[in-house]
C-alpha cells in the first residue's frame, strides 16, 4: 500500500502539470460558471449542467485514460522492472489518474457554485458530483481495459471512441427501438436491465430520481423514476455504477496481471 | 545466477522462444546476439518478469521467479528506448526509484557527473534529447550497482563519448563481480565488453559460449564475420 501511495504521488504530479487537465478544468469552469449565473434559477442550471456532465466526462475520461495508459507504457516497464507488484502499480497509476480527473471536474463545478451563492439546491449539486466521479471512475477504468487489451494505439483509441458513442449517445436510441419494436409486448423490465447495462444512464438516473423531472430525460429516465422513486431507487443505481466500478478496475487488474510488456 | 530450463513463449502464431534452456555465469558480462526479431528483447523481458513464459522455468539467484517482485531489487534494467512521463522532473523519476527500493542509491551522484546529468537534474522530460533521456535510464539502471545489469542495445542513442562512458561503467561493474547481460548490434562493443556470447536465431538458442574460443575456433576472424557467417549457415 506504501508504494502504491508514492506511485499515485508521482502520477499526481505528472497528471497536474497536462495541459490538458488544466482545459478541462477550465472547461467545466466555463460552463457551470455560465449555468449558474445567465441559466435562471439553481434547477435549470444542474439539469443542464448535467446534461453537459453526462457527455463530456466519459468522453474526456475514456480519451484520456487510453491515451494516458498508451503514453506511460515504456514507463511502465521502468517501473515494473523495480521491485513492485504488478497489483501495486496498477492501482497506483489507476487512482493517479482518476484523482486528478476527478478533483479537475469537482474544482471546475465547485468554485462556480459556491460563487453563485444559491444553496438551495445543494443535495441536487452534491449528487451531482457524485454522478460525474463515478463517471469518471468507471470511464476511466474502461480506458484502461481498453488500454491493455489493444496494443495498437489507433485501433485502441478507435474502440474507445466506439464504446462512448455507443454507452452515451446511442444506447437511449437502442432502447426506444427495443420499445417500439417490442410495442405490444410488457417491456418495461427488459428496459430496466437495459439501463443497468449502462453506466451512462444509470448516472443520469441516479441524478433525475433525486430531481423529479425524469420524464424530460429520455425514456430510460422516466421508466426509473415510475419504478424506483425514493430511496429505493438511489440505492440500486448507486449500488450498479459501484458494481460497474469494481468489475471493470478488477478486469483491468486482471488484465494488467497477465500482460507482456 | 541465472538458470533458464525449457523456456517457450508464443505471441499469438509467432513462436518468439522455443524451450529455451541457458545458464547464465556470475560474475561474467554475457552478450545475447542475432538478428532483428530473433527473441532477444522477449528473453530479456522474461527474466525480468515482464513477459509470462508459456512454459519453463526461470531461477534468479537460486529462487525460481514466479510472480514474486523481489528479486528485482538484485536487477538493474536498462531497456532499448527510455520514455518516461514527459510532465516530471528527472530529480522525481530518480526519487521515485528511491522510494520504491526504499534505499539511497551509492552511486547516484558519482553517475550523474560521469553522464553531465546533474545540471538535467531539474528539468522536465519533455524537453531532453533521447540521448539525455538514455543517460537517465543508465543512470537509473547503475545507480544501485545492482548484482544483475540487463542492458538492451545500451549505446544505441548515445554520442561516442556518453558511450565510452558506458562501456566504462560496465566495465567497472564487471571488476565488482556483477553479472551483466548485453544485447547490441555492434560487434566490436561485445568483443570488446562481453567473456561469453548467445547465438538467438528465430527463438532458438544456436550457439552459446565463450567468445575466446568461438575467435580461436574461427581462426581469429572478426566477431563480425563469424556471426555474420552463422546467420548465412542458418539461412540455407
Amino acid at each position: 500500500m506504501n508504494v502504491t501511495l508514492k506511485i499515485i504521488k508521482y502520477e499526481f504530479s505528472n497528471i497536474l502539470r497536462s495541459k490538458w487537465l488544466i482545459i478541462y478544468t477550465l472547461f467545466f469552469l466555463a460552463v457551470s460558471y455560465s449555468l449558474f449565473t445567465f441559466g435562471g434559477d439553481s434547477g435549470k442550471a444542474l439539469v443542464s449542467l448535467m446534461n453537459v456532465i453526462v457527455i463530456i466526462i466519459p468522453l474526456i475520461s475514456i480519451i484520456f485514460g487510453t491515451m494516458y495508459l498508451y503514453n506511460s507504457r515504456e514507463f511502465v516497464e521502468t517501473i515494473l522492472c523495480q521491485p513492485i507488484s504488478r497489483k501495486a502499480l496498477f492501482i497506483g497509476v489507476y487512482l493517479g489518474t482518476v484523482i486528478p480527473l476527478s478533483l479537475s471536474f469537482a474544482a471546475g463545478v465547485l468554485i462556480p457554485f459556491f460563487l453563485s451563492g444559491n444553496y438551495d439546491e445543494i443535495n441536487t449539486f452534491l449528487l451531482l458530483m457524485v454522478t460525474g466521479i463515478f463517471l469518471t471512475i468507471i470511464f476511466t477504468a474502461a480506458a484502461f481495459v481498453i488500454g491493455l487489451k489493444n496494443d495498437d494505439k489507433v485501433k485502441g483509441l478507435g474502440f474507445a471512441i466506439f464504446v462512448w458513442l455507443l454507452l452515451a449517445i446511442v444506447y437511449d436510441g437502442i432502447v426506444l427501438f427495443v420499445i417500439y419494436i417490442f410495442q405490444d409486448y410488457p417491456v418495461e423490465n427488459a428496459v430496466l436491465a437495459l439501463s443497468i447495462l449502462n453506466p451512462v444512464d444509470l448516472g443520469r438516473i441516479l441524478f433525475l430520481l433525486n430531481f423529479d423531472i425524469s420524464a424530460l430525460m429520455g425514456y430510460t429516465g422516466a421508466l426509473f423514476q415510475k419504478f424506483f422513486s425514493g430511496n429505493a431507487g438511489i440505492l440500486v443505481s448507486s449500488a450498479s455504477l459501484c458494481i460497474w466500478s469494481a468489475l471493470l478496475i478488477l478486469w483491468g487488474l486482471k488484465s494488467f496481471d497477465g500482460k507482456d510488456f | 545466477m541465472i538458470s533458464i530450463k525449457n523456456l517457450d513463449k508464443k505471441y499469438g502464431s509467432l513462436h518468439a522462444l522455443k524451450n529455451i534452456n541457458l545458464h547464465v555465469n556470475p560474475g561474467r558480462v554475457t552478450a545475447i546476439v542475432g538478428p532483428n526479431a530473433s527473441g532477444k528483447t522477449t528473453l530479456i523481458k522474461s527474466i525480468l518478469g515482464l513477459v509470462k513464459p508459456n512454459a519453463g522455468s526461470i531461477e534468479v539467484m537460486g529462487k525460481v521467479i514466479n510472480g514474486d517482485c523481489s528479486y528485482k531489487k538484485f536487477i538493474g534494467y536498462m531497456p532499448q528506448s527510455a520514455k518516461f512521463p514527459e510532465n516530471l522532473k528527472v530529480r522525481e523519476v530518480v526519487n521515485l526509484i528511491k522510494d520504491i527500493r526504499g534505499t539511497e542509491p551509492p552511486l547516484a551522484n558519482e553517475i550523474s557527473e560521469k553522464f553531465n546529468l546533474t545540471n538535467e537534474m531539474n528539468k522536465l522530460f519533455r524537453t531532453l534529447s533521447g540521448g539525455t533521456k538514455q543517460k537517465v535510464s543508465a543512470l537509473i539502471a547503475f545507480m544501485y550497482s545492482p548484482k544483475i545489469l540487463i542492458l538492451d542495445e545500451p549505446t544505441a542513442g548515445l554520442d561516442p563519448v556518453s558511450a565510452g562512458t558506458l562501456k566504462n561503467l560496465v566495465r567497472e561493474e564487471k571488476e565488482r563481480g556483477r553479472t551483466i547481460i548485453l544485447t547490441s548490434h555492434i560487434m566490436s562493443e561485445i568483443e570488446e565488453l562481453s567473456d561469453e556470447i548467445v547465438f538467438l536465431l528465430e527463438g532458438k538458442i544456436h550457439f552459446e559460449g565463450d567468445i575466446e574460443s568461438l575467435l580461436s575456433n574461427n581462426n581469429n576472424e572478426k566477431l563480425e564475420r563469424i556471426i555474420a557467417k552463422m546467420m548465412m549457415v542458418e539461412a540455407v
